[in-house]
């Protein structure tokens, strides 16, 4: 039979030399290896203490962002829904009364938002589908636990506080030409 | 009725004489096809309005086989035997339809993540073919707030390309037309003077028939994405209409009632507002099954077969 690989040996019974049979050349050998690993960098860390350096893209728990003037920018078209492999988001939409202007940015807006965690499979697809640049992925981890029914997130955890300082950066994660068309405020679209 | 022969991109079609182009070229089908935006086959005097069907005429009629001079309207424009006209195959036709679409798009809003049209506009699927991917304007665009034109249909008259087909409907389908386009070139729009005006019981086929979401229907604004929604045939004894319709429902509810389009958009009957906008109630239908839907629609998207859609509804009965 052909070997797959050049790496296999071919088994003897060969009687052993002395030094292979008294076994401690080897185990010195095998020893030196075992110890060598101890004054190794260390490999694993102590999380959640330490924390390991992130990706500037790194693809974790979403974010529904809000504009400069602090109005939700998602307007439920359900793009990000009709683009999730693992259909994962919902979302009921519901129309803005007059009044609600300084909250939403527009006249349609998600009532009801939800991603099942444990759907998503974090490919960043809903933040490329969406038109209004609300839903970001960021460099936060959906925390472990022991039910089912906490992984469904909804707008309370979704969106981002409404304090300017508590805001969640994703410029990161914009385009160079996304970036540039920002600067034009006569495209309606900035405004 | 004597039978004329056109070719049509290279291809050869025999219609009766009398026929327009855009006709001819929908009897052969596919490609070929220009888009319609204003032209409908069951309104009378509609087309010509909104340019979206160009095509060129590189050879008049076997008689006189010269070019005509200009693009022509496709559906105003009869065929004649011998004619020769290019479509998809002029790069000056295609040249042509991306101006007018950039024309149509100068004061349209461009909101359709917003807009309930969104997934079955004939503007959208234009600009996906023909549009550009950028802006050229930074103009303000022409904007109206929206308005109640009736009961149950909302009129928003940013989104209008004015392709007069709801006046059509109006004028064609009841007797008394109560609305209209008022004002001239960029002022012109379409209003009933009076907020709340129709009430006539067709009225409700001015949302079917506009091309774009400037006619949206009130019961089921905002209520869900046309995509996520389940197009199901279905059909009840009415006394105004033929009340065969489309069920557009969500689990066991029907979140929208609308007549039965066929490819090109058009419907195929005309329903009443009673059918439209008051019968959701699935128990009140009889449902035939889910609408044959193209198969790169978006409105396919995440449609099963049949026999799911009956397993998780166990409500809803299909008629076999």
């Amino acid at each position: 039979m052909h070997a797959l690989t050049n790496r296999s040996k071919m088994v003897s019974d060969k009687k052993m030399t002395f030094l292979e049979w008294i076994y401690l050349p080897a185990i010195a050998k095998g020893m030196f290896i075992t110890i060598k690993h101890f004054f190794r960098k260390k490999t694993t860390i102590n999380y959640p203490e330490e924390t390991r350096e992130f990706s500037k893209v790194y693809r974790g728990l979403h974010v529904l962002k809000r504009d400069d003037q602090g109005r939700e920018r998602c307007t439920a078209c359900g793009l990000c829904a009709v683009a999730c492999p693992a259909e994962a988001i919902t979302m009921v939409a519901a129309e803005r009364k007059p009044g609600e202007e300084n909250l939403y940015r527009e006249e349609k807006y998600a009532e009801v938002y939800e991603i099942n965690m444990l759907r998503c499979i974090f490919c960043g697809d809903c933040e490329e589908a969406c038109p209004k640049e609300a839903i970001f992925l960021t460099d936060r981890l959906v925390p472990s636990d022991y039910e089912r029914l906490p992984f469904i997130y909804g707008k309370d955890m979704l969106v981002e506080p409404l304090d300017p300082n508590m805001r969640i950066d994703v410029s990161a994660r914009q385009t160079e030409n996304l970036l540039k068309f920002k600067q034009n405020k006569q495209f309606a679209h900035n405004k | 009725m004597s039978l004329v022969k056109v070719i049509i991109d290279n291809i050869e079609v025999e219609v009766e004489s009398g026929t327009t182009i855009l006709n001819a070229a929908r009897k052969i089908g596919g490609s070929v096809v220009p888009p319609a935006m204003c032209y409908y086959t069951k309104l009378e005097g509609s087309g010509g309005y909104c340019r979206s069907c160009l095509v060129k005429v590189a050879q008049g009629s076997a008689k006189d086989p010269r070019p005509m001079p200009k693009l022509v309207p496709s559906c105003r424009t009869t065929v004649q035997d011998g004619m020769v006209v290019q479509n998809i195959t002029s790069p000056e036709v295609m040249d042509n339809r991306r101006a007018i679409t950039e024309f149509l798009l100068l004061n349209h809003p461009l909101d359709c993540p917003v807009c309930d049209q969104a997934g079955e506009c004939h503007l959208q699927d234009l600009s996906y073919v023909h549009g550009l991917e950028e802006t050229r304007t930074t103009e303000e665009r022409r904007t109206f707030e929206p308005i109640d034109i009736g009961d149950k249909i909302k009129l928003n008259m940013n989104r209008c390309i004015l392709c007069y087909r709801c006046v059509k409907v109006a004028d064609q389908l009841t007797d008394q037309r109560v609305h209209g386009v008022l004002g001239r070139g960029d002022h012109s729009e379409i209003s009933t003077y009076i907020l709340k005006a129709i009430d006539n019981d067709f009225s409700g086929n001015m949302i079917d028939v506009c091309p774009v979401g400037a006619l949206t229907d009130k019961t089921f604004r905002f209520k869900s994405r046309v995509w996520y929604t389940n197009p199901m045939d279905a059909h009840r004894e009415c006394s105004k209409c033929g009340g065969k319709t489309v069920l557009w429902m969500k689990g066991d509810e029907v979140l929208r009632v609308t007549g039965r389009k066929d490819k090109y958009g058009e419907l195929e009957e005309f329903i009443c507002n009673d059918c439209r906008f008051e019968k959701k109630n699935p128990n009140e239908w009889i449902i035939e099954g889910p609408r044959k839907i193209e198969r790169h629609s978006v409105i396919s998207q995440n449609h099963y077969e049949k026999l799911l859609i009956e397993e998780n509804n166990p409500k809803i009965k299909i008629e076999k």
